[in-house]
């Protein structure tokens, strides 16, 4: 299961986290040499120029929907993890609401090996909180922990835990393995039928609302939860302004709570919805040009720990109808790293250190993976494991979903034009992305780990 | 609407061809003089006023059917017993809704279709328009009058007659036989529609262009 | 005109001159002959997602009345739950040769997607889609308010019936209307504060704070959660020159209806904050006329009395509805569609159309 591969790589004139140019040498797996530009000369190595490229740790997503096994029509472990590493990441963490759900050790494992077997990124599986994700008993959690996938983030994504009392024991039970329970904060009786974010937008448009409260009283009570019994809690893609304010008070009061934020929530707001054009139809919904700034500023001030993108592929005949009758769900993998850069880089509100920070380092210490030979999110330090993204900052590109890897085309960024580009992307000393497109397996045969 | 596209308005009264280049075929006094020829004719022909309902084709043809009206009151209040009124034997047919060449031009705006209280029925009808060209306005008003009733008879009264008929279609009532071909445009003004021109020329006149700069006053039909 | 989805979408000149064909239309109904060639060869299709025989019959009237060839196309079930896509039915609509869809669908917006997903080249009117709008009814419903608020009807209280010859052209200026009942559901209430308002009235909402929207704030319109005072009108303005009242579904009250139910505590109580009874009905205005746009609860949000009045218009809405769906059809059939693509105003580029508007004159003498 070494993942040593065979090729060394200077990466000449990179950035690291947007700093001084330095030589980076990736080889046997790790960060070998960091050294003065032009320096490095190691026989037998591959040299990419990197120069006005900024070397970000391999970047770790918190949130991904797979669809394998069950939806392989809308995305396959393979192509989801191949837009991946598209995308700049070297893991992610693939959620529970597949077909069947993930909630036994079986189906995480199968997951493992698939990604395992793709070899794009480190794939982590997330485990139900509750049995089909039915919000009644408990899944097998110790068993999915102890599982070759090792699971340690579980969650009921798509579905809130609304009873408090399975709540409350998920969040003791998973102390055990040091876990942590991602809360999907949705309230359901305040949203039933609900479309799009509740306000101005939705009364005009007809489409039942989504109110805000409808997440906040979810994410008030798991605080205040997770306080009384001492647990972890984790709050997923939160939206709305009063989500952040909620946040900041259980952190200050020294809460162990972490909470993410999606590109999509970073940049896009409920006035897409005025077309009825399903692309823009997500849970939880766009929200308020108000809600924007709000969770930017969470972000840049710590409160939000991660930016996750909540990648979620859809089967065309999902999103080409009605929007009542659509899927909620975005693709976002292939264009995090590009919002992120326009919503807090390019505005001066983070430094490409705070975004190594959202991006790589947070999430992977959050899902326990930042440890081991196989460990993610971890500095761009000699000696540590060679999982390196370069990106161009100074590239633009206009987005297009039929020319993404992932397999579906439900991209809100359609005809966006965003800055930023993955150059090349390394798993462990491995290049998956090399000039900006995925080394694909034939020229990687044999070197897979 | 949610296209963006513009609900076709109807284009100004005002049609200002005087100052374009054009020959004037009738005058004022012209008109004059050829509509009280048709009232005489159509006493003549109807043997008297009796029974007679004028119906005048939005635009111009219902301020001509109105003078019409008058002339033939004039004529038979002479001699008839009862006075007649100008108003009980006169109305509008809108043809809009009947046309045929509805998907050859943007959406028309439906005029109004005012028959006298005695309605057609039995009635001699005379329909009224300012130019006759091809006939299908006319076959147009045809269905439209059978629609409303069942005339005794229904005969045509045209100012002007361009020629050019696609249709079997003959005027029983002319102002003037006007030679022309179908590149040139005849322009009916007349006071009540299209106002004073205000520079001292009369408001009625039958104008006569070499095509294009035609304006609403063209009638094309 | 393209397509008819919204009163959003109608600017004023747009709307009246709707009202002004309507009328011309209205004309026609009462012949013998009312049937009028005007559509022959034109096939509109009647896709209806929810059961509204009322809606679908006026629709289909005003087609049949105009010559188009009417297909009735009612989805049982939806994409939502089983059946073919709307996709699907749309492709098959346009294989069928459909001019206009005229389409009814539970889902709000379904109108706006058949219009521009680029499945269809129908014209497409809405028929009422989810909680969105229902324009063809606000439409019938300003019809009918001009109808009775202009010239005579007005002036002289009572004693005149509706004056068509003064409401030509004109808008609902200074008129004011009160909408009362479920806002929150209404396409009704949705279509016609918009379109009211275009028209140059003054509408107030009037509702329990559970049947209004969040954001109902930024309608172009006033709202109460008193009903007696809104008919007893105040010092600055007088009582409202109509009121329309919206149907309340019975089981909205249950606390496990859609969207949570609850939304008031029985109907006993609503009827007496809400329903238009024969108290309520002494505190109008002598010209003041009440509307329903059916069907009617009796005894919920209308009284026997209210209804039964002389001065309801509920079954010349009715009427009206088929008058304007006959404009709506016409202005969206009738023309080429070549000449409107462009977006400039069709009458300049081609001169031969649309004669002006005939108005009753007095020949010169």
């Amino acid at each position: 299961m070494s993942s040593a591969a065979t090729t060394t790589y200077v990466l000449r004139g990179a950035r690291p986290l947007g700093g001084e140019p330095v030589d980076l040498v990736l080889s046997g797996g790790v960060i070998a040499e960091v050294a003065a530009v032009g320096a490095a000369s190691p026989t037998d190595a591959v040299v990419v120029d990197a120069t006005d490229l900024v070397a970000l740790p391999g970047l770790v997503d918190l949130h991904t929907h797979l669809r394998e096994p069950g939806r392989e029509d809308a995305e396959t472990i393979e192509s989801g993890t191949r837009a991946a590493a598209a995308g700049g990441f070297t893991a992610v963490h693939a959620m529970a609401n597949t077909t069947p759900v993930a909630d036994t050790a079986g189906v995480v494992e199968q997951v493992w090996r698939l990604g395992r077997d793709a070899g794009w990124v480190d794939v982590h599986p997330v485990g139900a909180v509750s049995v089909g994700l039915a919000g009644r008993q408990l899944a097998e959690l110790g068993a999915m922990a102890d599982s070759a996938a090792r699971v340690r983030v579980f969650s009921d994504d798509g579905r809130c835990v609304d009873d408090p009392i399975l709540m409350r024991r998920a969040l003791e039970y998973v102390k055990a393995f040091d876990g942590v329970v991602a809360q999907h904060a949705q309230e359901p009786r305040l949203t039933e039928g609900a479309q799009m974010n509740e306000g101005v937008v939705s009364a005009e448009l007809g489409l039942a609302g989504w109110p805000a409260v409808a997440e906040e009283a979810i994410i008030a009570r798991d605080v205040l939860l997770a306080e009384h019994v001492g647990s972890r809690l984790h709050v997923c893609h939160l939206s709305t302004a009063g989500s952040v304010e909620i946040v900041r008070w259980a952190k200050g009061r020294g809460i162990d709570v972490t909470a993410e934020v999606t590109p999509h929530h970073l940049i896009l707001t409920d006035e897409l919805a005025r077309g009825y054009d399903p692309t823009f139809k997500v849970n939880p919904p766009l929200r308020t040009a108000a809600d924007v700034e709000a969770v930017r500023e969470g972000l840049a001030d710590g409160t939000i720990d991660i930016v996750a993108t909540d990648h979620a592929p859809h089967a065309r005949e999902d999103k080409d109808c009605e929007w009542a009758a659509a899927a909620f769900g975005m693709t976002g993998l292939e264009t995090a790293l590009s919002v992120v850069q326009q919503t807090m880089v390019d505005t001066g509100r983070m430094t490409w250190a705070d975004v190594a920070r959202v991006l790589s380092a947070a999430p992977a210490r959050i899902g326990r993976i930042d440890t081991g030979e196989r460990a993610q999110g971890r500095p761009l330090e000699v000696g540590e494991p060679a999982n390196v993204t370069l990106v161009d900052p100074a590239a633009r590109r206009v987005v297009d979903g039929a020319g993404q890897v992932t397999a579906s085309t439900n991209t809100p960024f359609q005809g966006h034009d965003l800055p930023g580009a993955v150059v090349a992307t390394f798993l462990r000393g491995r290049a998956t992305v090399l000039d900006g497109a995925p080394v694909e397996a034939a020229e990687a045969q044999g070197v897979r780990a | 609407m949610s296209s963006g596209a513009a609900v076709p308005t109807p284009p100004p009264t005002t049609p200002g061809p005087h100052a374009e280049a054009g020959t004037v075929v009738l005058t004022a006094a012209d008109i004059s003089r050829a509509l009280t020829r048709i009232a005489h004719e159509i006493v003549e022909r109807n043997k008297g006023a009796h029974d007679l309902v004028l119906l005048g084709i939005p635009t111009r043809g219902v301020p001509l059917a109105a003078r019409l009206a008058e002339r033939l009151v004039a004529i038979e209040g002479a001699s008839a017993d009862a006075a007649l009124d100008p108003q009980a034997i006169v109305g509008e047919l809108d043809v809009t809704m009947y046309r045929d060449d509805l998907h050859r031009h943007p959406t028309r705006t439906i005029g109004a279709t005012r028959l006298p209280a005695s309605g057609v029925d039995g009635k001699v009808v005379v329909l009224v328009d300012d130019v006759l060209y091809s006939g299908r306005t006319i076959r147009a008003a045809l269905d439209a009058i059978s629609d409303l009733g069942r005339p005794r008879a229904v005969q045509l009264a045209a100012l002007v007659d361009r020629g050019h008929r696609e249709l079997p279609i003959r005027p029983d009532f002319v102002g003037k036989n006007l030679p022309t071909s179908t590149s040139e445009r005849v322009s009916v003004r007349l006071a009540e529609v299209d106002g004073d021109p205000g520079d001292g020329a009369p408001a009625d006149a039958v104008v006569i262009r070499p095509a294009a700069g035609a304006t609403a006053a063209e009638a094309g039909a | 005109m393209r397509h008819l989805l919204s009163t959003q979408d109608l600017s004023r000149p747009d709307a009246v001159r709707i009202l002004d064909t309507a009328a011309q239309m209205a004309a026609t109904q009462s012949r013998e002959i009312k049937k009028l060639p005007t559509l022959r060869g034109r096939t509109v299709v009647n896709l209806f997602y929810e059961d509204s025989t009322r809606t679908r019959i006026s629709f289909e009237t005003a087609a049949k009345r105009l010559s188009a060839d009417v297909i009735n196309f009612s989805a049982k079930g939806s994409s939502v739950s089983k059946g073919e896509s709307l996709k699907d039915t749309a492709l098959t609509l346009q294989a069928m040769g459909a001019d206009a869809v005229v389409v009814r669908h539970q889902a709000s917006g379904a109108p706006h997607v058949l219009a521009h997903a680029g499945w269809l080249d129908a014209a497409v009117v809405n028929a009422g889609d989810g909680t969105h709008q229902h324009p063809t009814q606000a439409l019938l419903d300003a019809y009918t308010l001009r109808r009775h608020l202009s010239g005579t009807a007005l002036a002289a209280p009572g004693a005149s019936g509706p004056d068509d010859a003064a409401a030509r052209g004109a808008g609902l200026d200074g008129r004011h209307v009160a909408i009362v009942g479920d806002v929150l559901h209404s396409r009704v209430a949705r279509s016609n504060v918009h379109l009211l308002h275009t028209l140059g009235a003054r509408v107030t909402l009037v509702a329990p704070p559970t049947l209004l929207p969040v954001g109902v704030q930024t309608w172009p319109c006033e709202v109460s959660y008193d009903l007696d005072a809104t008919l007893a009108g105040d010092t600055a303005h007088g009582g409202p020159d109509a009121v329309m009242m919206l149907r309340v579904q019975r089981e909205r009250m249950s606390g496990a209806g859609a969207g949570g139910g609850a939304f008031f505590p029985n109907p006993l109580e609503y009827s007496r904050k809400y329903g238009l009874d024969a108290r309520r009905l002494g505190l109008l205005a002598e010209h003041a006329i009440v509307m329903h746009p059916g069907p009617m609860n009796r005894g919920l949000e209308i009284s026997a009395q209210a209804a039964d009045s002389p001065r309801a218009v509920i079954v010349e809405q009715v009427a009206n509805g088929v008058a304007v769906r006959m404009a709506v059809l016409y202005l969206l059939l009738a023309g080429s569609d070549e000449a409107e693509v462009a977006g400039a105003p069709a009458a300049a580029t081609a001169p031969l159309a649309a004669p002006v508007p005939t108005v009753e004159r007095v020949p010169a003498s």
